[in-house]
């Protein structure tokens, strides 16, 4: 792929085993990791949450979280073995030889001193520069390669006067200040609206191409790293399973379970899931026009009053004249960045949020200015699944009480028939019956998206609002959600709200599309439409910015 | 295929992949009140500061299962600062009274002011708190300000100041009510911040959206979730209420000369310091033991009921 690479190595890591010491004994998360990166080029590390990716990394560099440590292995840089390094050598290794970009890049700037300090505190550690002007120099220099224009007023600033991706750049310049031959990446632009995550990505990949940096690139998505890196390597439950180079990879995984993530991978994957809908006896694909239009919002509009210190205030459109309608039975998907008014949408229509002007129609009833009283009898016919699934339940309640929840508030049925309901759901749902006594707590992240939907479906609602209901899984387990929203739609004949920052979700779990963008909608129409051909610069933009969206698969498919 | 960038490496598939997202349910049901029981009974400390608390109850509840001799009605002026005797296990004070037996009759009096004024003070804390941190606004503006000015005077001084005014009203109840009266403002402030933490979670969105009621939602879901710290501050409190007592009684302004009390005693011996120092220092290893048994245990309940905590032990 590229001649200019020599075949020595940069970081040869071998048999690399961790392990954490908790309450209950020492348990290994990494058990025997070995791969090269060579100079020059990216590899990425691709995984699940709990995978090991991140400890492996943080291995490297000797920042393993806790009671964590290395108890097998090597990991050679230049010859030299990292993992036996004093405290002092490592230290003088971590910025000068090894860059480090975190994932969070809200957390991990510290608010109460300036970039520009933490900036010049990077080069001053490093040893790059001495002397008080020549360290001011540099670090201007180091935000302008980051991309920051009008670097030097920048210096003075404050985190909390940057946005996240500005963030972030200065991050990635700290990481490379001093010229380091190996950068890690730890899901750099995870917490990032996509559009902002390509630019970060490009900048960050036009820097180290220039410098002849490697880059280790930790991610959870696929299609994100095949986009960026040269060679992907696929862990799983602390092992690697595949290794190989990116196309290789994806068009031909081999090992179970990179078959599994890559036919998951929603940002390439192409297909709408569908449920086996003939299978329940119902026609499939009625045709978008003939369905009668089971939710109708119309002009919609939200005000917020900012306070602006003391008696003033000041009005800030959050939402501006939204107006789409969804059939019965299709899914709706609301698609926009951070701060696009999407998720006041689905507030609004879920009546947890006052409307400032337009309409919202519920089966033809009017229901944006009920009162507290009539909105009760509409909580039975419109249920929210929310996006976290760790926050969305009551950690003291059992997951047979969650599911009750509902039924017991609108006073439906009696404590056997409740419990007979819960038992229904949960088959619905594709848990056990067992859970019925469990805390959330003991449920994994799409464990507890499913109760959330149990509960939702509880009541018998005839519209379910899901915001941002698979943004927080991992990719097998969201393609799995997917899966099962999409068969109790067809099952239940449900009217889907999706509320979702990720265009890859909406191809698979869409029909229609809204765009919206600071508070307006901006494109809407049928997801192939959307899809082949936008309309807006904006959609094109969203929809370019989807990892892995130039990649061509040759029949992959699920 | 030298290249070693083009080399493809593939794990050998060992055990059956196990399907997406399997539930795996063993064991007992776990929740923050279980967990935390289970922390708890596996701590020695546990079980010695709650076994002096159990002590300090049964003689507040029962003294004559511990001493017969009464404390205060057959005292002995020639038995003035004796040291220990047969019946008398820790000698006699000034007046020739029995130690021991007073001992055990003050614990009622120091544990039934504790529990008085803890569950006035974390009462009026929790109501006041609660309030202000759910409801928010001016509501939570102005009992915000309240609690404040409740913070700013020493309940101690506040106490005494009104014990020397009702000094015709002195009586366990009074006394109580003087210090949970003023010593509710920090409960009301760690509840405010606890409602308000758990306000914001995205089960109580879940729960309105359900349509459950602001009132309904408040009690199903935010004040359960919101006592965890009530607890262990009730604890500490009671602590310190024991404290305030003594201290008050030490000052000649807690309750009258005829109730038994840990403090006044310490207050009596105090002229006597030099010749009969066990009549004094005997009250306050009872005093110093339940205060200790009760701020220990506070703080292995805030151990166990704080996840935080828990994770970086």
């Amino acid at each position: 792929m590229n001649a200019s690479i020599d075949q020595e190595p940069l970081v040869s890591i071998r048999d690399l085993k961790v392990a954490f010491r908790g309450q209950h004994g020492v348990r290994e998360v990494l058990h025997g990791v070995s791969f090269d990166i060579f100079p020059g080029e990216t590899v990425a590390i691709v995984g699940e949450s709990g995978s090991g990716k991140s400890t492996t990394a943080a291995a490297i560099v000797n920042l393993l979280p806790g009671t964590g440590k290395v108890t097998g292995g090597s990991i050679v840089m230049d010859g030299r073995e990292l993992t036996k390094l004093g405290r002092r050598e490592m230290e003088h290794l971590r910025g000068r030889d090894i860059g480090f970009v975190p994932q969070d890049p809200m957390s991990n700037l510290n608010p109460v001193w300036s970039i520009g300090f933490q900036v010049k505190e990077a080069i001053r550690a490093n040893g790059i520069a001495q002397g008080r002007a020549e360290v001011k120099r540099r670090a201007i220099e180091v935000l302008q390669q980051a991309g920051l224009a009008d670097a030097e007023r920048r210096l003075h600033q404050f985190p909390h006067q940057f946005s996240g991706g500005m963030r972030q750049r200065a991050l990635i310049g700290i990481g490379l200040a001093a010229d380091p031959r190996l950068l890690i990446a730890d899901e750099p632009t995870s917490a990032l609206d996509v559009t902002v995550q390509r630019v970060i990505l490009d900048h960050m990949a036009s820097l180290t191409r220039d410098r002849g940096t490697s880059v280790l690139l930790i991610t959870h998505d696929l299609g994100l790293a095949a986009e960026r890196a040269s060679r992907i390597i696929v862990m799983n439950q602390g092992e690697i399973v595949e290794a190989g180079p990116s196309r290789e990879i994806l068009e031909d995984p081999r090992h179970p379970y990179t078959k599994r993530l890559v036919a998951a991978a929603p940002s390439i994957a192409s297909q709408r899931i569908q449920a086996e809908v003939t299978e329940h006896g119902i026609q499939p694909e009625e045709s978008l026009a003939d369905a009668p239009t089971m939710v109708r919002v119309a002009g919609l509009t939200k005000d917020f009053k900012i306070r602006q210190g003391g008696f003033r205030s000041e009005l800030f459109r959050a939402v501006d004249d939204v107006s789409f309608d969804i059939p019965r039975g299709k899914t709706l998907a609301l698609v926009g960045e951070s701060g696009s008014g999407k998720t006041t949408v689905a507030r609004m229509v879920l009546k947890l949020e006052s409307v400032t002007s337009g309409t919202i129609e519920v089966a033809g009833e009017d229901v944006s200015h009920l009162s507290n009283a009539q909105a009760f009898a509409l909580r039975r016919r419109m249920q929210p699944v929310f996006q976290d699934p760790y926050g969305s339940m009551d950690p003291l309640r059992n997951i047979g009480n969650t599911i009750a929840e509902p039924m017991v508030v609108h006073g439906v049925g009696d404590q056997s028939s409740r419990r007979e309901r819960v038992l229904e759901l949960l088959e619905q749902v594709a848990l056990p019956s067992e859970v019925v006594s469990r805390y959330p707590n003991e449920l994994s992240g799409g464990q507890r998206q499913r109760v959330a939907i149990a509960r939702a479906l509880a009541l018998k609602p005839d519209v379910v609002v899901l915001d941002e209901a698979v943004s927080a899984l991992d990719v097998l387990v969201q393609a799995q959600i997917l899966k099962l929203l999409a068969e109790l739609q067809s099952e239940l004949q449900l009217t889907y709200l999706f509320i979702t920052h990720d265009l890859a979700v909406v191809r698979v779990s869409s029909d229609l599309v809204a765009v919206m963008e600071k508070g307006k909608l901006v494109e809407k129409g049928s997801v192939d439409e959307i899809f082949a051909n936008p309309q807006q610069e904006y959609t094109q933009r969203l929809l370019e910015a989807i990892p892995g969206a130039s990649i061509q698969l040759g029949g992959g498919g699920l | 295929m030298s290249d070693p960038l083009s080399r493809r490496y593939v794990a050998p598939v060992t055990t059956e992949q196990p399907p997406t997202d399997a539930v795996r349910v063993s064991g007992k049901p776990s929740n923050l009140w279980r967990d935390a029981w289970y922390d708890l009974r596996r701590r020695p400390l546990f079980w010695i500061s709650l076994g002096f608390v159990a002590l300090l109850l049964l003689m507040a509840v029962w003294p004559t299962l511990f001493t017969q001799v009464p404390p205060d009605n057959q005292c002995l002026l020639e038995n003035s600062n004796k040291g220990p005797t047969g019946d008398h296990i820790l000698g006699f004070t000034f007046q020739g009274c029995d130690v021991f037996s007073r001992i055990v009759h003050g614990a009622s009096t120091s544990l039934s002011v504790g529990l008085l004024s803890t569950i006035i003070g974390s009462g009026i804390g929790w109501i006041m708190g609660t309030i202000a941190g759910y409801y928010g606004g001016w509501v939570d503006s102005l009992l915000s300000r309240i609690g404040d000015m409740f913070f700013s005077i020493p309940y101690i001084l506040a106490a005494v100041v009104v014990m020397t005014v009702f000094e015709k009203y002195r009586n366990v109840f009074t006394l109580s009510l003087a210090i949970g009266g003023f010593a509710w403002a920090a409960t009301a402030r760690v509840v405010r911040a606890e409602v308000m933490r758990v306000r914001q979670a995205e089960f109580i969105t879940a729960s309105k959206a359900v349509g459950r009621s602001k009132f309904s939602t408040l009690m199903a879901h935010v004040v359960p979730n919101a006592i965890a710290p009530l607890i262990v501050l009730g604890t500490l409190a009671l602590a310190g209420g024991i404290v305030a007592e003594s201290t008050l009684a030490f000052l000649g302004v807690g309750l009258g000369t005829e109730t038994m009390s840990w403090g006044a005693d310490i207050s009596r011996a105090q002229s006597t310091l030099r010749v009969a120092p066990m009549s004094l220092i005997y009250p306050s290893i009872a005093l110093t033991t339940a205060v200790l048994s009760f701020v220990v245990l506070g703080e292995l309940l805030r151990d166990a009921m704080d996840p935080k905590a828990r994770a970086t032990r």
